[in-house]
């Protein structure tokens, strides 16, 4: 067992990391303090704050430049001539025509930045702020690094996206903080909205079509577009690196194409540096709650419309609790860049000729964007009401409320000893905090006599079996969407506990494949197996959950209900994925299509629940079987084969089996149509298999 | 007659051009010279630099002794000497400028050590066989302290800081020797390769590479091999010409010598009054008139080169051959590591007839810069055109700014400028009259379309005036805590400016870091136009009070330059070579394949590593 030895060393040589670890996290520790920005509101004339001086400090040098000046700098730049006569000799149209061309897609995407609609925008957002929210708190430490990185090199503001409500959020705090007002990359559909979409344009938004794959002349105005307005330092340029709101309250996998684009100028040596700003936007209670778990559910998005948000009105008569937003510190493409990239590879081609980034730059780039997403959950300011939907998604049951409170202490330790951005009332009893989270929450949990429970919104008159379960369903999807805020916080030592009540033996190899399985739910940075693995090692240790004598990691006594809440915590992200795997080994009929897929899982999933096989509700959530999907392709369970028009899924059952088995263990799904599983296909036997080539852990080999 | 004719106007043009040269490079008196009693010689030797270079030039700084630059007791600028039209004249605004670019103060010294203490150097280990052989041949020689060190260095910023400061070296070379002919040079390569003795060659000394610093580790005798005495003109060919001349000529020497005849070179690097024929065949030299005249490559016909092999020369001086790789090149840039070059053929021009300063301001660098492209793209590029950014503009402002002679206020009165924006570009037209007039308005003419406005024949002057001037400028910074240094790269035009602002950015940000606390100056002058890019020179000074290591933070800050310049598409070097100093980018420079190659021609000429210097590879 080469393997095992080889590991038992790696955990042997893991007690002296610990130390270090431990000083490398520790300046994460610190963090600033908030303001909350709508107590002047409240204290003064909206009006007079929507008027006054507005005047803010630019990228050193750069002369202020009119939007539309801008635009001409786009449509004579190289860059785009080169492209235009490109297509033009590909498509045979003369190049004024395909000019004529990008000057009109540059018209639709182009913002009109203009400080009237800016200050329409701040009087009504005052409004609305101060009814939906009690406090917008902004750490004005942030908002002074933010200032000073602006002046010094073109500025990337990157926040999580959880709500239509962050982009004009953040344009509000700028404003508010008299710094430069961010230009925005919006999708397209927002542009469906008439009058709104107008409204964005001119407060900075640019809209960009969710998808053109194939159009070069769209991808260089575009690209263009955006570099020269990075280069010309024109304003700070700010985009969603998650692609488009979350609807689970989990990050999402970061998207490049945008990240590409604003780095570019770097690599170039266009700009000296960019900064990258990592914007962490918290929400008490989300807007689109429950709105978010009937899409996940199967009920589409609406279109966009303006319409509909007329209708969002309703939601102004709810208390909405705080929002948070935490600016964090500015990243230095050029400080990451050292050392991993060679910026002399591109001295031999000319600059304005489009080409494919290198390998390396692509994997800089998404090693990049991996951390700024990681940087954004690490500032995520967490409720009490987080740690408590936790704690009831664990006990769908109910809980006695003093069971509840209890827990949630313990849990609040436990929290703040992993380094979450707790948000805690200081000096408040515990009981006072539990029940106004519970207060706050209503809508999802109800307190009947002693007992807490989720709400099942009370159908009116007799209702299907299926309609009871999907009303279960949103509420389980909207309380999991508060779990999944925590996550981050206890993912690494959550699935290192998995691994150890899975099999105490092979724990990294089992860490290993659940970290792979999950990287499609988590963020989990490309190659950073074994850094997590220590993380979850020191964390566990560190609050004495574990213990690590010389070769070994073992359970201490008082380590139980840790690894039990651990367990338990990621147990519907098991039972998800291994519903999917049954489906596909047991259901899926051959030529399933890629459409097919998302119904089919559901209402296999459904059959279950029915039947009184399977207690998981999150299974239902269209976001986890994409994952699990992800999961199987990358894992090549599964293949996607072209047919027609059509991608067809193709399952190797054998593997797909082995996964479902590793996953099964301990798994309180019973089988339904079982099939018998060859006992001696082991966990590590699968997980060698798994790992072959490339998937092989670096230290391993 | 015709003949008698033509050589009276080729002496008249010859006097114009020797008062051209004695104007603005120095009043060179010809009992300067001759001062040397040649041994084996029947002709006076007509070299400027004595054996004893110390004599006239200083141990620990730039130049002759006699000229410095110093503030007086009034806190005034003042130039010493009288050999350059600089000398005795009064800079009162140059200590303004001084102190408020660097924060310095003319009351807080940090004086030289006043003289070498020989004790501190290194004993001589000398090779006595070779030293025995060596005396029979009648070559002289020396072991003296003074000697040896004064060759033990070039002019590095770490070379002189040590000088000054009285550091002790921890390798000189072991001795001197000065050849008078290529065959005295044979003799002693010979010698050498009996006796395993390390020679490294010694031109004028300028080198800024740490090209003439000795390997610490070389444990055989060192002799510096100091070509200064080989410094004749020993033939002109005026029908084809070309001139055939000993390689320890300085560039000064050679220019008056061929003057005397009616003729030039047309080579004038910024080092050209110390620098030595040799050396710049050994680093790729590139003088400032390369448009009309080219560089050194351009320049040479036919070499003579003294390897440990034996002796390298073409049997003939075609203008070109294709006769596989030009052996030439394996020569040009060698840097003393494959042998002693003692002999050039070299192109001469006969002396222009007219020559015809000026100078253009500009808004901006980025429009000075666009219209030096413009200028390359015509292909109308006068003998010189160099752009100096804002800062260097201030400097030449405020060192000018009362001189008693011809103070052009032109520079002032270009309204809607932003001093502080504004840029110069300098030219030097030179051919027969018309055509200079003509060429200077076409180039005026392409100025204009980029906002250029002409700025005076004057303005043009002076900044070729502070070329020669500006290197004694260094060794006063050093007298009140100011570091400075040069460097220079060569890149495409198209990233020029990107390189320009990202290389300043790169040592102000790199200063900060490692705690220089005051604001540096970094200034970058556009010196070279080609067709497909440019010569950018930066200069680069800050003001040392409180750090500990004043030259290793300058040495970590330069390093950090270098890496941008590379990371921005420039090159490690255009014309000061690689030295010891930029060895470690040449692979990523040339491939690892072709320091193969280099390596392999060493191997195969130089199997012993008797040129021991270890420049370049």
């Amino acid at each position: 067992r080469e393997l095992s030895s080889e590991s038992n060393i790696y955990i042997y040589c893991l007690n002296i990391l610990v130390f270090v670890t431990l000083q490398q996290r520790d300046p994460m520790l610190k963090r600033d303090c908030f303001e909350d920005i709508l107590e002047e509101r409240r204290n003064s004339s909206d009006l007079k704050y929507a008027l006054r001086c507005y005047a803010p400090v630019l990228y050193k040098g750069v002369t202020p430049c009119k939007a539309n000046m801008l635009k001409n700098i786009v449509l004579q730049s190289d860059q785009l001539h080169y492209v235009i006569n490109q297509v033009s000799q590909e498509s045979g149209e003369a190049p004024d025509i395909i000019q004529e061309e990008a000057s009109v897609i540059l018209e639709e995407m182009a913002h009109r930045l203009q400080i009237s609609t800016v200050r329409c925008f701040a009087f009504a957002l005052s409004k609305a702020f101060k009814t939906l929210f009690q406090h917008v708190c902004v750490n004005e430490e942030g908002i002074q690094r933010l200032q000073q990185a602006i002046q010094e090199h073109p500025v990337v503001l990157l926040p999580s996206h959880r709500s239509y409500m962050d982009f004009l959020l953040m344009s509000y705090i700028l404003y508010t903080y008299d710094l430069a007002l961010p230009v925005i990359a919006a999708g397209m559909d927002f542009m469906g909205m008439k009058f709104v979409g107008e409204m964005l344009r001119m407060s900075g938004a640019f809209f960009i079509r969710r998808s053109f794959g194939g159009d070069k002349l769209y991808w260089a105005v575009f690209s263009e577009y955006v570099k020269t307005m990075l280069r010309n330092g024109f304003a700070p340029i700010e985009f969603f690196l998650e692609g488009t709101r979350s609807r689970t309250c989990k990050s999402l996998t970061p998207k490049l194409g945008l990240l590409n684009i604003v780095i570019e100028p770097f690599f170039k040596g266009e700009v000296f540096d960019v900064n990258l700003v990592p914007v962490s936007i918290s929400y008490e209670r989300i807007l689109e709650e429950s709105l978010y778990a009937r899409e996940l559910l199967g009920v589409p998005k609406p279109k966009e419309s303006t319409s509909g948000l007329l209708k969002a009105r309703r939601i102004l008569s709810e208390d909405y609790g705080s929002i948070h937003v935490y600016f964090g510190q500015p990243v230095s493409v050029r400080s990451l860049a050292q050392g991993k990239v060679n910026r002399s590879t591109y001295n031999l081609f000319p600059r304005h000729i489009p080409r494919k980034p290198m390998e390396e730059t692509q994997s800089f780039v998404n090693d990049t964007a991996y951390r700024i997403v990681r940087l954004q959950e690490d500032n995520m300011v967490l409720k009490p009401w987080v740690l408590m939907a936790s704690l009831l998604l664990q006990n769908l049951e109910g809980l006695e409320l003093s069971v509840l409170t209890e827990q949630t202490v313990w849990l609040r330790g436990l929290a703040l000893s992993y380094a979450a951005f707790l948000d805690w009332p200081d000096q408040a009893p515990t009981a006072k905090v539990v029940s106004s989270s519970l207060a706050l929450h209503r809508g999802l949990a109800c307190v009947s006599g002693d007992r807490v429970s989720l709400v099942v919104g009370e159908p009116l008159g007799p209702v299907t079996p299926e309609e009871a379960l999907f009303n279960r369903a949103v509420s389980v999807l909207s309380c999991a969407s508060y779990r999944n805020q925590v996550l981050h916080v206890f993912l690494r030592p959550a699935m290192l506990a998995v691994a150890m009540l899975h099999l105490s033996d092979e724990v990294y190899n089992c860490f290993s494949f659940l970290w792979d399985m999950f990287s499609n739910d988590f963020i989990l940075c490309p190659g950073d197996t074994v850094q997590d693995f220590e993380e979850a090692c020191y964390l566990l240790v560190k609050t004495g959950a574990v213990q690590m004598p010389q070769q070994d990691i073992v359970m201490t006594d008082i380590g139980q209900p840790t690894l039990s809440f651990f367990n338990g915590l990621l147990e519907p992200f098991l039972q998800g994925y291994q519903v999917v795997c049954r489906y596909l080994c047991e259901e899926a009929s051959e030529g399933l299509t890629e459409k097919q897929y998302i119904p089919a899982v559901r209402s296999f999933a459904v059959k279950l629940i029915l039947a009184g096989n399977l207690r998981c509700y999150e299974v239902l959530s269209s976001d986890m079987q994409k994952n699990a999907l992800a999961a199987l392709l990358r894992m090549d369970a599964v293949r996607k084969v072209k047919v027609a028009d059509q991608v067809t899924l193709i399952v190797n059952k054998m593997a797909v089996n082995s996964i479902d088995d590793i996953l099964g263990k301990n798994r309180m799904i019973s089988h339904i149509n079982q099939t018998p599983i060859s006992p001696s296909l082991s966990l590590v036997a699968v997980a060698e298999d798994l790992y072959r080539d490339g998937l092989t852990p670096s230290y391993i080999r | 007659m015709a003949s008698d004719s033509n050589s009276s106007e080729s002496q008249r043009i010859a006097q114009q051009r020797l008062r051209i040269i004695a104007g603005h490079l120095q009043k060179h008196k010809d009992d300067d010279s001759g001062t040397i009693a040649t041994e084996c010689k029947a002709e006076a030797n007509k070299g400027t630099v004595p054996r004893k270079r110390q004599e006239i030039m200083k141990w620990n700084g730039w130049g002759y002794s006699d000229s410095k630059f110093l503030f007086n007791k009034k806190g005034q600028a003042e130039f010493t000497g009288k050999r350059y039209r600089l000398s005795g004249m009064v800079l009162p605004s140059l200590q303004d400028w001084f102190e408020n670019t660097f924060g310095a103060s003319v009351n807080h010294k940090s004086p030289a050590t006043p003289a070498l203490n020989a004790s501190a150097v290194p004993p001589a280990s000398l090779n006595e066989a070779f030293v025995e052989d060596l005396k029979a041949t009648g070559i002289p020689f020396s072991h003296e302290a003074e000697d040896r060190v004064f060759r033990a260095h070039g002019h590095c910023l770490h070379e002189i800081f040590a000088l000054r400061e009285g550091k002790k070296f921890e390798r000189v070379p072991d001795m001197v020797v000065w050849p008078n002919c290529h065959n005295d040079v044979v003799k002693i390569v010979e010698l050498a390769c009996k006796h395993n003795v390390c020679l490294i060659p010694y031109g004028g000394g300028t080198s800024v590479t740490s090209a003439l610093e000795c390997p610490p580790e070389e444990t055989r005798c060192i002799v510096s091999l100091d070509t200064s005495q080989m410094n004749r003109i020993l033939w002109i060919d005026e029908k084809n010409l070309v001139a055939h001349v000993e390689a320890g000529i300085i560039g000064q020497d050679l220019e008056r010598l061929l003057n005397e005849s009616g003729y030039c070179t047309g080579h004038e690097p910024d080092s050209m009054e110390f620098s030595s024929l040799g050396g710049w065949v050994a680093t790729r030299a590139s003088g400032m008139k390369k448009n009309v005249y080219g560089n050194i490559e351009d320049l040479v016909i036919h070499l003579k080169v003294v390897t440990p092999r034996g002796v390298i020369e073409k049997s003939c001086q075609g203008p070109r051959m294709s006769t596989g790789p030009d052996i030439h090149h394996f020569i040009l840039g060698s840097e003393g590591t494959l042998g002693v070059v003692t002999e050039v053929t070299m192109k001469i021009r006969p002396i222009p007839e007219y020559q015809k300063y000026g100078s253009v301001v500009f808004p901006n660098f980025e429009a000075g810069v666009a219209c030096l492209r413009e200028v390359a793209k015509q292909r109308c590029a006068p003998a010189s055109i160099r752009l100096m950014d804002n800062e260097q503009f201030q400097f030449g402002k405020s060192s000018f700014k009362t001189l008693p002679f011809h103070l052009c206020k032109g520079i002032y009165i270009f309204k809607g400028f932003d001093p502080h924006q504004l840029v110069v570009a300098t030219l030097l037209f030179e051919g027969d009259r018309e055509r200079v007039l003509q060429h200077e308005k076409q180039v005026y003419d392409i100025a204009a379309t980029f906002g250029g406005l002409a700025a005076g024949e004057d303005n043009g002057q002076r900044g070729y005036i502070l070329t020669f001037v500006i290197a004694y400028l260094r060794d006063l910074g050093m007298d009140y805590y100011v570091v400075a240094e040069s460097f220079e790269t060569s890149v495409p035009w198209d990233r020029v400016l990107d390189l320009c602002r990202n290389v300043k950015e790169r040592i102000n940000r790199e200063c900060k870091e490692r705690g220089v606390q005051f604001q540096p100056l970094t200034s970058c002058r556009v010196t070279q136009t080609y067709d497909a890019g440019a010569c950018v020179y930066f200069y680069f000074a800050f003001n040392y009070r409180g750090l500990a290591d004043p030259v290793h933070t300058y040495e970590r800050v330069e390093h950090a330059a270098r890496e941008e310049i590379l990371a921005n598409g420039g090159s490690l070097s255009h014309h000061h070579g690689v030295g010891k100093l930029r060895k470690e980018w040449m692979k990523e420079s040339i491939s690892s394949l072709g320091v193969g190659m280099l390596q392999s021609v060493k191997d195969y000429v130089d199997p012993d590593n008797i040129f021991g210097n270890r420049n370049l590879l």
